[in-house]
């Protein structure tokens, strides 16, 4: 097996398999692997260094009077910071939003170049729904094999507490045209055509632009389809909620840099994870199919300000600058699918279940072999029916063209640590923070592989594998 | 106004009813034991039984006999249980509740009473669900029409999936007859008068979001995707499972079944209380239909009856209104003539010739004028990819733009979204040039009527076209076999003739060569069918079938033109006998150097039968630019912006170059109408004789759909039927007379006249 590798320098890795092969007593590799490793030939290992984030918090909270880009910035720093990383040898960042800040619509730059980053070091901004620092990642992991990089600083950030509230379309006409307007009389003209109607704002669009359809609504048709009830879907919540406490509350969520917010306190908590009972959350009603839905407030994700990032490097290069990686990660094992069908039919938030299998065969993997766990938890109802639909023989058969079904993840191995039910769910931050959530936890556990998956509007969704670097 | 009533022209557009010939088929009830039911079963689940409605023999529900019998059983047997509270009434098939009564049933009943007896027991079993001590509430996917929504609407709750298939609607007007079972009493009781005759006068379907706003339904259901079942069985599934929960609501006093009324209903209802009130709304109402219907059809007019009655005298004399207009109508020959015509366009939604070889995926259409366009849009609306060819960008830029509006008129009606436009115009791909024919299955071709340019496009075609590829002209009167003398491969040449505005117009005439074959005609009638045409295939000749029968009309108009009968006149004559449009007014629309082309071309082929007025005449006001609406003159003047129209004065200059002296033996206004009828009625029966047409059947649907016939009269078929042949001839020998051969009688029609009991329709 060690004729697999190509790369010299990571003769470290080898050693870990080599160990593990002699100890069998090892208590979760108990169970053979498919595959020892998934390491290619000819493909330069890329590692994820390390990954921090601010805390989450809900939105029109502490946070309520910054900007995006200050809670990008929280993260950045708190990136360097931890890991000591010479911010000129990072060669590049790329960074998620999802509702873009018109005043800083390239965020990832705003945001480097606040954080001291150097000015030569390029930054973009990407956008693909809640999976905008999936893709990030994705990005940054491409740039490393390729040999194009060495350093990249992934990440993502999202800032509910304000969102860009415009005029309307007539009215913004108007007042572009009185810009042309040269003489008063062409002004005044123009402004005797304002009504009342030109006054009425836009709000961001809270549903999809191609299907017209909300999230939740969409949601709990989802759940519905797959006949998961209310009382599954507040179990899967409090679950969240209960899991995320005991994490909070044992020190495990590493991953929160403290965030000084300018005139108040420093922030070090999340602030959404609030273990409830299920005759409170029985009590709620339905969020967005009345009367009848079972998607309410408290099995659903909440609007979170938040930010995130990572570091991912060549493995060569960040053994030779000293760092210990925490998990290799591969471009090779990122996924998108976008359904071909954006009728009502389909539901946006179901792609997990077909990015997943396409990961596992590209890899040679079995869901067994996975030890850890970590999907996005956009509504209980969503992840129960992607979970129903993995396990389900009829639906792999007849909507995904498989012979047979995947199988869903036990649940003694999945989102141990809570998820965006419960630590909430900035968009475009979620990403960075599962990759790392399952780094950590791998290392926690002792476990080799972790999966990765995230949905997200338009029907596109995101798996990545994630593999424990030896300790 | 509080409603409209569809006009003529589209008096038969939105024949929406999917009542299908339901035979009782006996072995169903031979291979099962004699006490199990076949079309209505239940479960009870819990203290709520949920009745399935499955008519195994149909694709659709109808309120059969046998389904009535089954469905009052287990409405006793559901009363009698104690464990019982409440029952949930659905239909096991994806996409029909109950679609209606039989048709069949009601057909097959030989007077008045046994017709009215039917709607009798229709009110009473109604009745008894209506005031049922245990809820019954419906749950409604798919079509709820006729008797199907008046069995929802007697039930004490609705609740609808928001599926596009799941519509209501009464749409028995449109078969000339009335809802029989309580519909005219419940509607305006439950949804106001206005909307009640709105809804039973135009026969509308109205989509389950609507309906919850007019207060039809009371609860909405969202369709769902795939589960761990198909979309349809969940839906079905999921619809049932909160119907269930609504009737243990409404036993447990959860969910009140007295809607708080808005404040508008208040008003309206306040309004409605007064005698003064509602009898001005039937006056009014009754007026518009009159203005409409001209007097041709009386179900309308039996429906406000019968509304009056209920209303004003009580239920009671409602429900007696109701049944016995409900008698009289079934046994009108307007209601046979309209059923007729029902059966008939679902005989001409199917495809007789086969299932093709190849599936047509790409279609190219050279010519983005009105019709090329217009296929286009018809083309791209159903996904076909289509390649829109013209040879200027002017003509390309008018032609996109065409297809644009159509889409885009669609989404302001918010029948489609602006995004479903987007991707629909994805597959319409506007050029100059002939790339990318080589992928093209089939080319229409939509270019000037003129022989020669037809033979040039065609060889043009061929040269760049794969060999399976077919041809198909859209031509309304060059002789195919003319067309395809210049094709390498003339059984791949097929005429298919679009009617304007092409998305409105459901009608397509195809036309066959002898040398045509069996494979192109299925191609070509599985395209017409998914651009959702109703199709008739005819044989080659010039003029085809429609445009040769309205070519002697239209002879006959311009010389009732010439003995000075004014076009406003002419065209209250002709609207008098039922056809949507008037003959001046038709001739503007088609474009009158179309007609004199036309007239001259049949007038070359068919000789002094065709004749009439004079083709100069025509042929003058071209040379004079009055060439109809196209070019804003015509018989009228348009202008844009202006509805109302007047005759053009220069018209009147013409027609005293050309004046002739009427007869007046022949001359009074019904004479004028048989003139005018009776030529295109022989000219229908003569194509059959002669074979252009394969049957009555579609020939009545080709003159009705594509042509205008009156829908009353079902047809020039239906019409010698019921009219009698005897009598139609001795009115033409009259005008022989006078005229000459353009008169005489063809043979087919003779037979008929000689021999009475022969019938074009059974």
């Amino acid at each position: 097996m060690n004729s697999l590798r190509t790369c010299p320098v990571n003769s470290s890795r080898a050693l870990q398999f080599a160990t593990w092969a002699l100890s069998a007593s090892a208590p979760l590799q108990a169970q053979a692997k498919s595959k020892k490793t998934l390491s290619k030939p000819g493909v330069r290992n890329v590692v994820l260094v390390e990954g921090v984030r601010t805390p989450f918090l809900q939105a029109g909270t502490t946070y309520a009077d910054l900007m995006a880009h200050d809670l990008a910035r929280g993260a950045l720093q708190g990136l360097l910071n931890r890991t000591a990383f010479p911010k000129e040898a990072v060669d590049y960042i790329v960074y998620g939003t999802v509702i873009q800040e018109v005043k800083t619509s390239n965020v990832a730059r705003e945001a480097a170049l606040g954080a001291g980053f150097s000015d030569k070091t390029p930054a973009h901004t990407v956008t693909m729904a809640c999976i905008s620092s999936n893709q990030a990642m994705t990005t940054a992991v491409g740039l490393v094999a390729s040999g194009q990089c060495d350093a990249v600083v992934a990440g993502g950030v999202e800032f509910m507490s304000d969102v860009p509230i415009r005029h309307s379309r007539k009215m913004r006409k108007m007042m572009l045209s009185l810009n042309r307007a040269r003489t008063l009389g062409a002004r005044l003209s123009l402004l005797g055509s304002l009504r009342l109607s030109h006054l009425v704002p836009e709000l961001p669009a809270v549903s999809e632009f191609s299907t017209a359809e909300m999230m939740g609504h969409s949601a709990d048709r989802l759940a519905a389809a797959f006949g998961i009830s209310r009382l599954d879907q507040d179990e899967f919540a409090l679950r969240s909620h209960v899991l995320a406490k005991k994490a909070q509350d044992e020190g495990l969520l590493t991953d929160i840099v403290d965030f000084k917010v300018p005139g108040k306190d420093i922030v070090s908590k999340d602030n959404g994870i609030r273990p409830s009972t299920m005759e409170q959350m029985s009590k709620l009603k339905p969020a967005f199919i009345k009367p009848h839905g079972t998607v309410t407030a408290a099995n659903s994700s909440y609007l979170t300000d938040g930010a995130s990032a990572v570091l991912i490097m060549s493995e060569e290069k960040a053994l030779a600058m000293g760092y210990k990686p925490k998990a290799y990660l591969s471009d090779s094992f990122s996924d998108f699918l976008f359904h071909g069908k954006l009728t009502k039919m389909r539901c946006v938030s179901f792609s997990p279940t077909y990015a997943i299998p396409k990961v596992l065969e590209r890899s040679g993997l079995t869901l067994a072999d996975i030890d850890a766990f970590e999907f996005h938890e956009a509504f209980a109802g969503q992840v129960l029916a992607n979970l129903t639909a993995m396990e389900s023989d009829w639906f792999a058969q007849n909507c995904m063209g498989r012979k047979a079904k995947v199988g869903a993840p036990p649940m003694e191995k999945f989102n141990l640590w809570g998820g965006s039910l419960s630590l909430g769910h900035p968009f475009a931050a979620t990403g960075c923070r599962l990759v790392t959530m399952v780094a950590h936890r791998l290392k926690k556990e002792g476990g080799q592989y972790g999966l990765v998956a995230a949905c997200a509007a338009g029907g596109q969704g995101h798996a990545m594998l994630v593999e424990a670097c030896p300790q | 106004m509080f409603f409209v009533i569809n006009t003529h022209t589209h008096f038969l557009s939105r024949f929406s009813i999917r009542v299908v010939l339901t035979q009782q088929s006996l072995c169903g009830r031979q291979e099962t034991p004699w006490t199990a039911r076949t079309h209505v079963n239940y479960e009870i689940k819990g203290d709520v039984a949920v009745i399935r409605i499955n008519d195994p023999t149909s694709k659709v529900n109808t309120l059969s006999v046998h389904m009535q019998k089954e469905m009052t059983e287990i409405m006793d047997e559901i009363w009698a249980n104690n464990a019982i509270t409440s029952a949930v009434l659905i239909s096991s098939k994806p996409g029909c509740f109950i679609a209606g009564a039989d048709i069949n049933m009601i057909q097959a009943c030989k007077s008045t009473e046994e017709v009215t007896n039917l709607s009798q027991e229709g009110q009473k079993m109604f009745e008894k669900i209506e005031k049922s001590p245990k809820p019954v509430i419906a749950a409604i996917n798919g079509s709820c029409l006729g008797g199907g929504l008046e069995l929802a609407i007697a039930c004490q709750y609705r609740v609808a999936t928001k599926n596009k298939k799941t519509v209501l609607g009464t749409p028995e007007v449109l078969l000339g007859l009335l809802p029989g079972a309580g519909g005219t009493q419940r509607l305006p009781k439950m949804i106001g008068l206005p909307g009640a005759f709105d809804m039973m006068l135009t026969g509308r379907n109205i989509r389950s979001d609507k309906a919850k706003k007019m207060g039809l339904v009371h609860q909405l259901v969202d369709t769902l995707g795939p589960g761990l079942k198909s979309p349809e069985e969940r839906t079905i599934e999921y619809l049932e499972e909160i119907a269930v929960d609504c009737a243990r609501g409404i036993v447990n006093k959860k969910i009140p079944l007295a809607k708080e009324k808005s404040m508008m209903q208040k008003i309206q209802d306040y309004i409605m209380s007064y005698p003064f009130v509602r009898n001005q709304i039937y006056s009014t109402v009754q007026k518009k239909v009159m203005k409409q219907t001209k007097g041709l059809y009386p179900a309308p007019l039996k429906i406000i009856e019968c509304v009056k009655a209920g209303m004003e005298q009580g239920l009671d004399a409602g429900y007696l209104a109701e049944s016995q207009n409900f008698g009289k109508l079934a046994m009108t020959s307007e209601s046979r003539a309209l059923i007729g015509l029902y059966h008939g366009q679902v005989a001409c939604k199917k495809n007789r010739f086969g299932v093709p070889k190849k599936d047509v995926k790409t279609l190219a259409i050279l010519g983005a004028g009105l019709m090329g366009a217009g296929i286009a849009q018809v083309s791209v609306d159903k996904g076909i990819n289509t390649i829109l060819k013209d040879t200027t960008l002017e003509g390309l830029n008018r032609g996109q733009q065409q297809v644009y509006k159509g889409l885009n008129d669609k989404t302001k009606k918010k029948s489609i979204t602006s995004f479903e436009r987007d991707s629909t115009l994805s597959s319409l791909t506007g050029q100059l040039d002939y790339s990318g024919f080589q992928k093209a299955d089939m080319v229409i071709e939509a270019v000037f009527e003129d022989i020669a340019i037809k033979h040039k496009v065609l060889r043009e075609v061929e040269a760049v076209t794969s060999p399976e590829c077919i041809f198909a002209s859209n031509t309304s009167a060059l002789p195919i076999k003319d067309i395809a003398a210049a094709s390498t491969r003339p059984e791949k040449v097929i005429g298919m003739h679009y009617f304007s505005p092409v998305d409105k117009m459901q009608l397509l005439e195809i036309i066959t060569t002898d040398k045509t074959s069996k494979d192109t005609t299925a191609s070509a009638v599985a395209v017409g069918l998914k651009q959702g045409k109703i199709i008739i295939v005819v044989g080659d000749g010039p003029g085809f079938y429609t445009t040769r029968c309205l070519a002697p009309m239209l002879a006959e108009a311009v010389r009732v033109l010439q003995e000075g009968v004014d076009p406003k006149k002419l065209d209250s004559l002709t609207t008098g006998f039922g056809f949507p449009v008037g003959a001046a007014t038709l001739a503007d629309e088609v474009g009158i150097d179309v007609a004199a082309h036309v007239a001259e071309d049949l007038g070359k082929a068919f000789g002094s039968r065709f004749g009439g007025g004079d083709p100069e005449l025509l042929k003058t006001m071209v040379e004079k630019g009055f060439k109809g609406r196209k070019s804003g003159k015509g018989c009228y003047l348009y202008q844009p912006g202006l509805k109302h129209k007047d005759v053009n004065p220069e018209l009147e200059e013409i027609l005293e170059l050309y004046k002739m002296t009427p007869n007046p033996a022949v001359s009074s206004d019904s004479d004028v109408q048989y003139r005018l009828v009776s030529r295109f009625v022989n000219e229908a029966v003569l194509c059959l004789q002669e074979g252009i047409l394969a049957n009555p059947v579609e020939g009545d649907i080709g003159a009705v759909f594509g042509l205008g016939f009156p829908p009353c009269l079902g047809g020039p078929f239906r019409f010698v039927d019921t009219f009698g042949a005897d009598k139609l001839v001795e009115k033409m020998r009259r005008f022989e007379e006078v005229y000459g051969n353009q008169f005489t009688p063809c043979s087919l029609l003779l037979d008929h006249a000689k021999d009475p009991s022969k019938k074009f329709h059974k």
